[in-house]
This record gives C-alpha cells, structure tokens and sequence, in this order.
C-alpha cells in the first residue's frame, strides 16, 4: 500500500515541477458521462443537453442558482401583479447572440411561443402551461400574462427547457447553437467531446476560462485514469464507484453534494406477494442501508426512511421506522404465510447505484430467506417493462426530480401504489399555499409512504464533484442538472 | 510413452486438470461462501486469511475464482457441445451429399461467419438478457460453422480413401458409412478444434461478463471479476491481478493440451517441431 | 475465368440479402421502444407515439423493410433517431478512427509477429524457438481487455507518455490522434501477433523443409538469405489470409477496447446505438460490418483462384 502512494506522491511532485508557473491556466477539459443527443435544451428531455449548455452557452430570463435560487439572468428585474397573474420582465440591454445578432423582447416572445406550441418538442411543456399570453411591450420589456397565479413561475423560467434562442437560428440549434452566454459553442465531435470557447461579445461579467472541452467519459472506470492521467480535469457529476481510488490523493479535490434523487428499492404495491404489507415491511427490516452506502455509493448519501430529500424544510427523519432488524423481518414474513422465503427477480438500471445496490441488497434479502434473481436492464427495457408496463418484483431506481412526493398518489404509477388516504392528503396539498401548513401536509404524506412501506427507502443520492485542487467556482450542490462553468477558474 | 516426452501435452494436461479440480473442489467447499457480502471487509489486500484478498464487498478473491472457474468451465464446454452437435452433423451431411446441399450449407456457413461475432452476442443479449445460458448460446452459435467447416474438410479428404471404397461396394449406405468409417477419421481433428474452441470460449465469456452479459450475480465470473476490478487497480491491484492470471493460465492450458494433442495425433507435425 | 466470377458474385450478393433480412428481424423482436427512451419518463403516451410516427416507425414489417433495403441499395442509410443526422456521416466519423486503428493494429502485429516467427522457424527445436513460441502461447490466452487495463495504469497513469483514452480528432493533429490510438492499437494487437507468430513460423517450417530448399542450401547459398529470399516468400500465403481474416476481425472486434479507451469508433456506435435502441444506426452499422466481411472472403478466394488454376473447378 505504502509504496503506491508514495508512488503517486512522486507522480505529483513531477507534475508540480513540469508545468509552468508564470500565468493561470485557462484551459480545461471536463468529463460527462452521457453524450447528449443533440445540442438544443428546448427540444430534448436528455439532462446531458443541459450539463454542457446551460447558463454557459444559453441563458433564460431567469436562472437557477448554485443553491436552487431564482436570480436574474436576460431578464434584469420584473414586476408581478397583485393577483400573481400579470409578470413584466424589464430586459437586459446590449445583449447578443453569438451569431452577432441583437437580442431583444421579439426573441422571448418567439421563444416562449415556441416552446408552448401545439406542435412543440418541448420535453417540458408543463413549464408554460399557466402562460396565457406573451407580449413584446417594446424591445427591453415583455408582459406575461398568467391563466392563474403560479408560485413556481420565476423558477419554471429558468429551467434549461425555457431558454431564449433567436428566430433566425433556432431551427439549427440541435447541431450549432447559438445562445447569449459566456462561451459560444465552438465544435462537436461526435462520440468524443464538445468544446466551447469564451464569447467575447457576452454582455456580463466574463468567464475566466477561454477554452472548455466536455468529454464523454462512459464509465468509472475511463474517468479515474482520465483524471489520474491528467487528460480530464474534473468530473463535476462523478460514479461514486470511483471515489475510493481519488480519496486521499492530494492533487484531488472532491466535493460531496446533494442531489434531489431519492434512491428506492421499488417494489410492486399490486403483486404477489409484495401486495401484502408484511412483506414489504419484513424486506424493509432486511435492509442494512449503511452497508448499501459503503457498498454501493463509497460511503457517500444519507439515509432516508421516506420519500424526501433531507435537505428539504419538509423533510421528517423516518430511518427508525425499521432499522435493520433481521430477526423481526422474519417474524413478519412468518406471519405473512412466507415462512420458507420466497423466490423473486430484481430488475437493475444501468447506473452503478442500481447495480451494485443490487447485489448488496439481493445478499441481504438472502438472510431472510428471499432468493432476488438479479436482472441487469438497460435503460430503454427498463422503461418499456418496469416503467411502462409495470412487469417487475423489485427494482432499484433513483428518482431524481425535485419535490416529487406526489408520484405515488398518481394513478398507474409503477409502483402501483393505491392509498386513498394519501391521495387526499396530496389533494389537500394542492390546494395549500401556506408554506408551513404543507411542510405539515407533506409530514403527514411522507409518514404514510414510511408505514406503508411502500418500498425500500434507501438513500439520498449524493452529487459527488471529483476535480484538480488548483480549480475553484464548481457548483457543489445538484438543484438542476448542469455544469455551470462561468466562475470556474484555476488558482496558480 | 511418446505422450511423456511430449511437453505441451503434459503440462496442458497438468493445467487443465488443476483448473477443472478447482471447479469440482468449489462444489464441496471454497474458503469462504461467494454469495455472503460483508461489506465492512472490503478491498482488504492479500493475506493469511484472505489469500488473493477481498473485493469491493467483501468478498474472498479465492474463493470466488474458483467458483468462477465452474461458469467458465460450464459456459465454454457446453457452447463447444452446441458447435460440435450441430456443426459436425451438418459438416458431415455436406461432405456425404455434396452438389448443391453442399454448396447451399457452405454458404450458410459463411452467412454466419460473416457475422462479427462479439457484436452479435450483444444483440443477443440485448434481446434475451444477459446471463450465462444466453451467452452460451451466442458463443454456441458461432461455434457451428467452425466445426461444420473441420467436419467437412475432413471428411472430404476421407470419402476417397480405399476403404470406404470397400465399404461402398460391400452395399453400405452413405450413412452407415459416415459413422462407421469417416467420423473415427476425424475425430482426432475434431478433438483438437475443440480444445481450441473450448479455450477461445472461455475468453469469450470473459469478454461477455466483462461488458456484463455473460453470468449474473451472485454467481462470480472471472470477466465481471475484471470489471469490477477497474476502479480500484491503483488501491487494489489483487481485484485484477488474480482474475487475470486465472484466465490466462486455463487459456493457456487448454492451448497447449490442444497443441499437444496435435503433435502427437499427426506425425506430419510432430516432424515439424 | 468470367464465369467462376459472375457466380462468386451472385453467391456475395444473396449472401448479403440474406443477412439483411436477419439483422433486421432479429432488431424487430428487439425489446424496448426508441421513442420512449428518447423521451424519458416523463413523457405521456400520446408524445410518444407522436414521436414513432415521426420516426418512420408506423407501417407492417414487411413494408419497412422493403422501404430500408432500397434505400439500402441507393446508399442511402436514413438518419439516426438520437443525433438526428444522416447515419452514413456518422458512420464516415466512426471509421475515420476505427480504420487507422485497425491498421495501425494490424501494422503492429505484423511488424512483431514476422521477425518472432522467422526467428524461432530458424532457431527450430531450440531454446530461442521454444521461448519465443511459449511467449506467444502466453500472447494468445491474455485477454484483451486486462492487456489494455495493464497499459493504462502503465503508460499513462504511472509514466504518463499516452493519453488514457479519448480521441481528440485528427483536426487537432496528427501526432496527438497517433498518441491516442496507439495504447489501444496494442492492446489489439498482441494477441493477433501471438496467433500470426505461430502461423509464420509453421507455414515457414513447411516451406524449410521443401526439396528446393535444401538445393539451395546444398548449393552453398547463405541461410540468412535462403531464409529471406526464398523460405519467406513462399510462406507469404498462409501468413496474408490470416491477415486478411484479422483485418475483418480488427474493424468490428474491436467494441470491448473501444469501451476501455472511450474510444469514438465504430464499435462504441454501435454498442450505444443497441443500449439507446438507435436501430437505424445498429441496422445500418452491422450491414456494413458484413458488406466487409464478404467482400474480404471475396477478394482472398479470387486471389487463390488467379494463383491456383485448380481451385477455380472446386469451388
């Protein structure tokens, strides 16, 4: 062990001495793991898109903050009515588009239009579900008018789905897009990277970076000897799978964030025998989730007992509903008929959180006497058998949208989940604006899902940030999916 | 006596033996039980307890690679079963019928040798799943055609040969003919294709479980073994250093007994070493 | 001549058409939607089939296949469902990484396993033969994959000479795309210089023991030139059809290191298009592959038949 890094020490000392140390870098290459499909955040539900475009190359009228803020972005400041319908944004001058164009109040009208368009691509069209009208007032002001008032308007606005492209150049943004940020993109090769460069035309602060590559590096195990390597510099969203090799090393840095996924143990609510809720108690006894967190995510994420993310106001600690308790998981499957344990199948995503919590958590349900046939899915069966037609036992996936408590009082849902008591408690929800009320109401929601077991609520899914310790200004939070670059400087 | 002074032969029999014995042992006992994670264990390095040392779960490299041998073993020698039985037959088919059969079954042969094998696995798997029975069925498939093509090849230079010139004249069918006189012929070509094939299958299957397609968890695999192995080489080298050898020494094994066998069914290249 | 020609060729042509039809009934029976990948979970089932029908997903089997095979044979590939551009440009991006891998693996190969081979041909039944042969029996049974691991964490984590993988274009320079191609190009080719080293040595130790060897040596012309002028020469056939066969074998078996190295080849297209359910790109990739295949074997068996007259008959 000893001599490893010793090894390593000395790899870094040599690096340390090789480089020039006269002016700051201004280079630097980034790994994603998923190339997007195309290069247009209007038009794809990919969060890949937006992991290279956002607030880098494209800008809305607002925009997400590292912290999930809603700050001014094209739009300076704005003005809502009394009764919340009515939004006038006042419009930053002097922007342009790289292709050198003006931007103006006709470009937001265009975008907006488009994107609620009856044949619009948008994969997010309920973003602008409550526009009703969209007005160029004049060229630095726009009026929005609401069908009804929306809490959540300013922060719909600033989503990657809803940035503002120009007439004339929209239709080819999927293979050259041209927005109003801080770099322009430069060129895409396909399957290997996508390089922007700094605009010079952009109308703030400028970026530090002159040149920035994303490459496509699939896996953990490219991206530790990309960065070991020095051919990669960070990996903003990093498999955790490959923490243990970058701990410890002093040239690393490595950031550990929150995310907004909740990683469960899905079971089907409506199928033998996890219809009964013995079962699905006694198999959320059997989870030893600190053994799944080392396992499967390095020793990183917090455990949860329901379906909210901890660090939300909402949030209510339920771990203790059953803490790992073998001996109890098999008195309730006793009592449920199932003495003898039963034999089952585990569906697994491709993610490493899935598929090496799987393994995990068949060995522990083996305890108790439940054989989990493991089944490696990708990702398009898992939609078409586990998502689509609901055909699983069990299956690991991490739900990643914000504030999605309301996913099990939909009906056809996957996990099959039918309690009309919690129905009506989300139905109650809806309909409450008082901020502590329904911190109450989503208390109440988040109880019912711990007692009813409705899965195996394991952990909060980490964003782990993996780069050199001479960078600084990543995000280190996940609110959205993005890589925003803008701040991003080397400090020698 | 002559099989003592062959070399190739002996250590390949040596090899093959010990891999297969270690396969047979891991039915009765391994050091520690594969499919039991202690998760607090984890990556620990090679020692008196752990000989190879621990994986990534806790697992004991030892014991794992031992079990791991049984799906080896069992993937490649049944996908060699699937190309001698249906290949041979068809192989031999082909020699006795000759014409248009003949030519008709070669270019099927070459239909599926045009096929990039690897890149049908996955398609396979795409469809079916991964696991071992389908990645035996992948590795089957292409076996087919190479024992077709041996089969043919030798039984062509046979049909010609005096004997069965006899045998023709004392009434015998063509049928008769083949199992009686030809496929004994060949055998001997067939046994050294299958070591050949039997050794290139277990590379395959490595290949496949190191994409993972080939076996499932809980049963180990020495290529998801590998895979596995890839995060961790600077802090945990054993995870790929064992699994690796693994495969190389059966593979190597299996290769020499095939050489071995070889030299010492054919004078013509047992003059050549 | 013409006429062995014309009947080699309808033979490549049905075998093409046949293994048309299969890819594309085993990529029918493929589980999985394109669409519904492309759109995600959150999508609702009337987008979707918006979606399909927009992709030319509508209509019987029978119908889109006959529609794909003829745009098949005008060349014509479609456009692929997830970059939305032609497939046969991305199929032109791919190959301009994946063929000078294979060539430079190929060059590599060749370029150990010819002077291995005649060495131990020449050192017969000696230590230098039984050590270089052992070495190559060893070369054979590595895998790969744990070959290229081995070089990563050698040449570019520890010595830090090679990138650890990625491609950076060839518009970035010719040395920095040869650096990049060059760990996985020999990750490749050792265990195809292994197996050729064995076939050049025994195809050589044929030819030495031929009558007109000995005549030449009885003759008193010097080994070193016997060897090279004479013995090599004649062993060329064997040691080019293996070539021909690994060249085939280099172009699409070369998914599992494209994966080690992220490499932007063809076999990594393929690969993601199969996990994305691109099908157009699969379909279009794997017809290629084949196409190549066929028109390899084509090409070593006419050029038997110009060397050997005799084989024209039988075949």
């Amino acid at each position: 062990m000893k001599c490893w890094t010793s090894f390593l020490a000395a790899a870094a000392m040599a690096t340390v001495f090789s480089l020039p140390a006269f002016a700051a870098r201004t280079d630097l290459v980034i790994g994603i793991p998923l190339e997007p499909p195309h290069l247009d955040p209007t038009a794809g539900a990919a969060a890949a898109i937006d992991e290279v475009l956002y607030a880098n190359v494209f800008e809305g009228l607002t925009r997400i903050g590292p912290s999930g803020e809603v700050l001014p972005a094209l739009a300076e400041s704005w003005d809502i009515s009394e009764d919340g319908t009515v939004y006038i944004f006042k419009l930053r001058s002097g922007v342009k588009f790289h292709d050198g164009s003006d931007f103006d109040a006709e470009d937001v009208k265009f975008s907006l239009d488009r994107a609620r368009a009856e044949d619009s691509v948008n994969a997010q069209k309920i973003l602008f579900e409550a526009i009703d009208t969209v007005e160029a007032v004049d060229p630095a002001t726009v009026k929005i008018v609401l069908k009804h008032p929306q809490g959540a308007f300013l922060y719909n606005m600033g989503w990657g789905d809803a940035v503002i492209v120009a007439p004339e150049s929209a239709g080819a943004n999927k293979e050259k897009p041209i927005g109003t940020g801080p770099f322009r993109f430069e060129n895409w090769a396909k399957g290997a990277a996508i390089k922007l460069a700094r605009a010079d035309s952009y109308w703030g602060e400028p970026a530090y970076l002159d040149k920035v590559e994303f490459r496509i590096v699939p896996d953990a195990a490219a991206a530790v000897p990309a960065l070991l390597s020095g051919d990669v510099q960070a990996f903003p969203f990093f498999q955790p799978d490959g923490v243990a090799q970058i701990e410890g090393d002093p040239r690393f840095k490595i950031e550990v964030g929150a995310t907004e996924g909740e990683t469960l143990l899905s079971m089907n609510n409506k199928k033998e025998p996890f219809d009964k809720l013995q079962v699905r108690q006694a198999i959320s006894y059997a989870l030893d989730r600190q053994a799944i967190i080392d396992g499967a995510s390095a020793g990183l994420g917090t455990p949860i007992g329901s379906h909210q993310s901890p660090a939300s106001k909402a949030y209510v600690d339920l771990t203790g509903t059953y803490p790992h308790d073998i001996a109890k998981a098999k008195e309730l499957l006793k009592a449920a008929g199932l003495e003898n344990g039963f034999k089952t199948t585990l569906k697994l995503p491709p993610p490493s959180y899935a598929r090496l919590g799987g393994e995990i958590i068949a060995s522990q349900l083996r305890e108790i006497g439940i054989e989990a046939e493991i089944i490696p899915v990708e990702w398009a069966q898992w939609l078409d058998q586990v998502f689509t037609r609901k055909d699983f036992d069990l299956t690991i996936v991490s739900h990643t949208e914000p504030n999605d408590i309301d996913i099990y009082a939909r009906k056809d849902y996957y996990f099959n989940y039918d309690n009309p008591a919690f129905d009506k408690v989300i139905g109650e929800l809806n309909l409450t604006s008082d901020e502590a009320k329904r911190n109450e109401l989503l208390g109440q929601a988040q109880k019912i899902l711990a007692d009813d077991a409705v899965a195996g609520f394991l952990y909060e899914l980490p964003k782990v940030g993996v780069w050199d310790a001479k960078l600084e200004g990543f995000w280190k939070d996940a609110p959205i999916q993005a890589n925003d670059v803008t701040k991003v400087r080397w400090t020698d | 006596m002559r099989a003592l002074a062959n070399r190739p032969l002996v250590a390949g029999c040596l090899i093959t033996a010990l891999v297969a014995l270690m396969a047979l042992i891991s039915f009765l006992w391994t050091p520690y039980d594969v499919t039991k994670l202690i998760v607090a264990d984890r990556t620990q390095a090679p020692s008196l307890t752990h000989w190879f040392g621990t994986d990534h779960f806790g697992r004991d490299i030892a014991s794992m690679i031992m079990v791991g041998a049984r799906n080896s073993i069992a993937v490649a020698l049944v996908a060699v079963g699937i190309g001698m039985g249906a290949g041979v037959p068809l192989g031999l088919f082909a020699a006795a019928r000759g014409g248009l059969l003949d030519e008709a079954l070669m270019r099927l042969n070459d239909l599926v040798f045009a096929f990039p094998a690897l890149l049908s696995a996955i398609m396979i798997t795409a469809i079916f799943g991964p696991g071992a029975i389908n990645a035996i069925i992948a590795i089957g498939i292409f076996n087919v055609p190479v024992f077709a093509r041996v089969a043919r090849a030798g039984a062509l230079s046979v049909w010609p040969r005096e004997f069965i010139l006899a045998a023709r004249a004392a009434g015998k069918g063509q049928a008769l003919i083949t199992v009686e006189h030809i496929l004994p012929n060949i055998a001997n070509q067939l046994l050294v294709q299958g070591t050949i094939q039997f050794a290139l299958g277990i590379l395959a299957e490595a290949g496949l479980s190191y994409l993972g397609l080939g076996a499932q968890p809980p049963m180990p695999s020495w290529g998801r073994m590998l895979f596995d192995a890839q995060t961790r080489m600077t802090i945990a080298p054993w995870m790929a250093l064992f699994p690796g050898m693994a495969i190389v020494i059966t593979v190597l094994g299996l290769n020499l007994l095939g050489d071995g066998v070889a030299d010492l069914l054919d004078p013509k290249s047992r003059r050549r070493r | 001549m013409t006429a062995y020609l014309a009947k080699r060729l309808a033979i490549a042509a049905v075998t093409l058409a046949l293994a048309s039809i299969v890819v594309f009934s085993v990529l029918e029976i493929v589980p999985g939607d394109p669409a519904r990948v492309m759109l995600g979970m959150n999508a609702s089932e009337a987008q979707v089939e918006q979606l399909r029908q927009q992709m030319g997903l509508g209509g019987s089997p029978m119908q889109r296949y006959l529609h794909w095979a003829g745009n098949l044979l005008s060349l014509d590939f479609g456009r692929s469902y997830t970059y939305s551009v032609p497939v046969i440009d991305l199929i032109a991006e791919r190959l301009a990484v994946s063929l000078p891998l294979a060539l430079i693996a190929l060059a590599l190969s060749t370029a150990i396993a010819i002077p291995v081979g005649l060495y131990a041909a020449s050192r017969r039944g000696r230590a230098g033969d039984a050590i270089s042969m052992g070495a190559a029996q060893l070369g054979v049974a590595v895998p790969n994959f744990w070959f290229a691991l081995l070089l990563v964490y050698l040449f570019a984590v520890w010595l830090r000479w090679l990138p650890a993988g990625g491609f950076p274009g060839w518009s970035a320079g010719v040395w920095p795309a040869l650096k990049a191609l060059l760990l996985p190009a020999l990750a490749l080719a050792l265990p195809q210089a292994a197996i050729l080293a064995r076939v050049t040595r025994s195809a050589l130790v044929d030819v030495l023991s031929e009558d007109y060897i000995r005549t030449a040596r009885a003759k008193g012309m010097p080994w070193r030139k016997v060897l090279w002028r004479h013995a090599l020469r004649n062993a060329l056939i064997p040691v080019v059809t293996i070539m021909g066969l690994q060249f085939a074998f280099l172009l699409a078996g070369t998914i599992i290191i494209e994966n080690v190295f992220y490499l932007p080849g063809l076999g990594r297209l393929v690969f993601q298009a199969i996990t994305q359910r691109d099908l157009i790109v699969v379909e279009s990739v794997v017809m290629l592959l084949v196409a190549t295949v066929i028109a390899v074997n084509l090409i070593v068996d006419l050029s038997y038949a110009l060397v050997d007259p005799r084989l024209r008959n039988r075949a």
